[in-house]
């Protein structure tokens, strides 16, 4: 096993490196020079040799790549046009607000997902099981900023009991807080937890048909002890792996909803700097985000590894 | 599904000389099944509506969508305009017709273009070991950026073109073709029969188009299904943030984007792109749903 959580650990750094290498060469994708693009077309010759030498855009390729990748090593991302100030500071001010707003749906979309999946197995081919399938395949239908802005609509609008935006850090008021997280999170992980409801319905459903839930059937154990405590854990592993990857898509998605809900997180940011071409704060975004799904991914293969006697090491 | 395992997978790779409208061509059993599962066929007809009106856009739209009637402005659904007016009085019914057209472009375009990037790397992957390694770990690196994410920053870098939206999103959902194609090319590389056409002297290139290829097509067909559901979603998302096909053309996303200020005193505007958008997707998923139920009897759903 300490051979598997090694070999795991070094396989992350070819793909770091390649994620690196991509978010480095985004910039140089830009069609024509990065710099006149960045200025506009009204500025001076002078500004534009200014900011070609502050980017390094006057030197080789592979020299700029080397020069920049020492700086994110020690966290140093540059700094942001529009802002004035370091990519670094303004992406760790705006990481807890996303961090909280994916964290908050991926729990909500396993507590929706989960049980509705294991009814819609347990209850197979009953109105129930048709009921969460096609609600299922609606959520993963329905665009998430869509679902947002109706539930502005009903619950902010007409009803009034949760904000339509905003954001409260949960560790400065937890009530205010979650209120201010509902909307958002419910809009973003609606279309996972219908994921996950399907998931855990197959994998359960073939886990049913196992003959040592058969044998505990036949010990006369009751039925939902067999189906809660022997079958479900063997099913939820398949929903396990997948946990990691539905986070990376929570991470990406957070960016439409935080400007539906006008949620001072990352994606805001990130869109804003998408406007104004301030390519060092995209970069850097590109950048955290997945460095922080690679850890993620990390994290719950390791687990699992630890939690799965049967996990094979090659 | 009587037909299940190695089997069927095999009938389904002997290239289909007999005409197919015969009985046993793999592709009319396919489509046979396939009219038998209600899933797909309610997928498929929602999605064929959805087509003519895209193509009909011209026909059927009782105004020009671009055109702004101030007096207008705001209108709810009436029999005037069945699906309201805008801010400046453009027709949504309008807009939402030639919106399709957009999406749907994009969406096949993304569709062709990944399952093309798929069979190129994930064939190369699966069939010559030597590559596999180095062209998995750049599809892994792909795949560790957020999806919208990347394709933001793709857009933002290549500039607000339909055509670059069509290039980000395939950049963004390409490595999961690849993969799946090099999970079934290493599934059959190592079969029996492939080891006989390769004792025939056969060149690599017609083992893998004659050979390897064809069996690889079931998963290929409900990914690319797949595909152009995730890239009508991206395209509206994209649209929606800003960062997609450019104002005044109108797009799902755009159109949504756009009424949004205006989403409490008219919330028709952003009702009707947003039920063309989940209606698409809806038939796109169900499509694709039962093709997996039909073509890959064991990943039934």
């Amino acid at each position: 096993m300490t051979s598997y959580i090694l070999r795991r650990l070094l396989g992350v750094i070819p793909v770091l490196a390649l994620v690196a290498i991509a978010a480095f060469l985004l910039i140089h994708l830009v069609p024509g020079d990065p710099a006149m693009v960045m200025l506009g077309s009204d500025a001076s010759p002078q500004q534009v040799q200014a900011l070609r030498a502050q980017l390094g855009l006057d030197r080789s390729l592979p020299v700029q790549f080397i020069v920049w990748l020492r700086l994110v090593l020690r966290g140093n991302l540059g700094d942001s046009f529009f802002l004035g100030r370091p990519v670094t500071q303004a992406l760790i001010e705006r990481l807890p607000a996303t961090m909280q707003l994916a964290v908050l749906s991926l729990i909500l979309s396993l507590l929706i997902g989960v049980p509705a999946g294991l009814i819609a197995a347990v209850r197979q081919n009953t109105w129930w099981d048709q009921l969460v399938m096609a609600t299922a395949i609606g959520g993963i239908s329905v665009p998430s900023f869509w679902l947002g802005l109706a539930m502005i609509l009903v619950f902010s609008v007409q009803l009034g009991w949760l904000p339509s935006g905003g954001y409260t850090p949960l560790w400065e008021n937890l009530w205010q807080g979650l209120r201010s997280l509902t909307l958002p999170a419910v809009s973003l992980g609606a279309m996972q937890a219908a994921l996950i409801a399907r998931m855990t319905r197959s994998s359960m459903l073939e886990v049913l048909r196992q003959d040592y839930v058969r044998t505990a059937r036949s010990k006369g154990l009751g039925h939902w002890l067999v189906v809660l405590k022997h079958a479900l854990k063997n099913a939820m592993i398949p929903v396990i792996t997948t946990i990691g990857t539905a986070f990376g898509v929570l991470l990406g998605g957070a960016v439409v909803v935080e400007i539906v809900f006008t949620f001072p997180g990352l994606g805001r940011l990130v869109v804003l700097a998408v406007q104004r071409r301030d390519y060092p704060l995209v970069q850097g975004a590109l950048l955290l985000t997945s460095v922080i799904y690679v850890a993620v991914n990390l994290a719950v293969d390791l687990l699992y590894c630890v939690c799965d006697p049967r996990i094979k090491y090659e | 599904m009587s037909q299940t395992g190695a089997i069927g997978i095999i009938r389904a790779g002997v290239p289909a000389r007999r005409g197919w409208l015969e009985g046993g061509s793999p592709v009319r059993q396919t489509l046979q099944r396939l009219s038998r599962n209600r899933l797909a066929v309610t997928g498929i007809s929602l999605l064929l509506v959805i087509l003519a009106a895209a193509l009909l856009a011209g026909l059927l739209s009782p105004y020009d969508p671009l055109k702004m009637t101030v007096t207008d402005r705001l209108k709810g659904p009436s029999r005037v305009h069945w699906m309201g007016t805008d801010n400046f009085g453009r027709d949504i019914f309008s807009r939402v017709l030639h919106g399709a057209r957009l999406s749907l472009e994009v969406g096949v375009a993304v569709m062709l273009l990944t399952t093309a990037a798929g069979i190129a790397f994930g064939m190369l992957s699966g069939y010559f070991r030597r590559l596999d390694n180095a062209i998995m770990r750049v599809m892994d690196a792909m795949m560790a950026f957020p999806a919208i994410l990347l394709a933001i920053a793709i857009m933002a870098v290549l500039g607000p073109k339909t055509v670059n939206v069509v290039i980000a999103l395939s950049i963004v959902y390409a490595p999961r073709t690849v993969r799946i194609v090099r999970a079934s090319v290493l599934a059959i590389r190592g079969l029996d029969y492939i080891e006989a056409v390769r004792a025939q002297a056969a060149g690599h290139l017609r083992i893998l188009f004659r050979h390897v290829l064809p069996n690889s097509l079931s998963p290929l067909v409900v990914q690319a299904t797949f595909n152009f559901a995730y890239a009508v979603l991206a395209e509206a998302s994209l649209s929606f943030v800003g960062a997609g096909a450019p104002p005044p053309t109108p797009s799902w996303g755009n159109i949504l984007s756009e009424g949004r200020i205006y989403m409490q005193a008219a919330p028709w505007i952003t009702l009707f792109p947003g039920l063309a958008i989940a209606g698409t997707v809806l038939g796109l998923n169900l499509a694709g749903d039962g093709l997996r139920d039909v073509l890959d009897p064991r990943m039934k759903t």
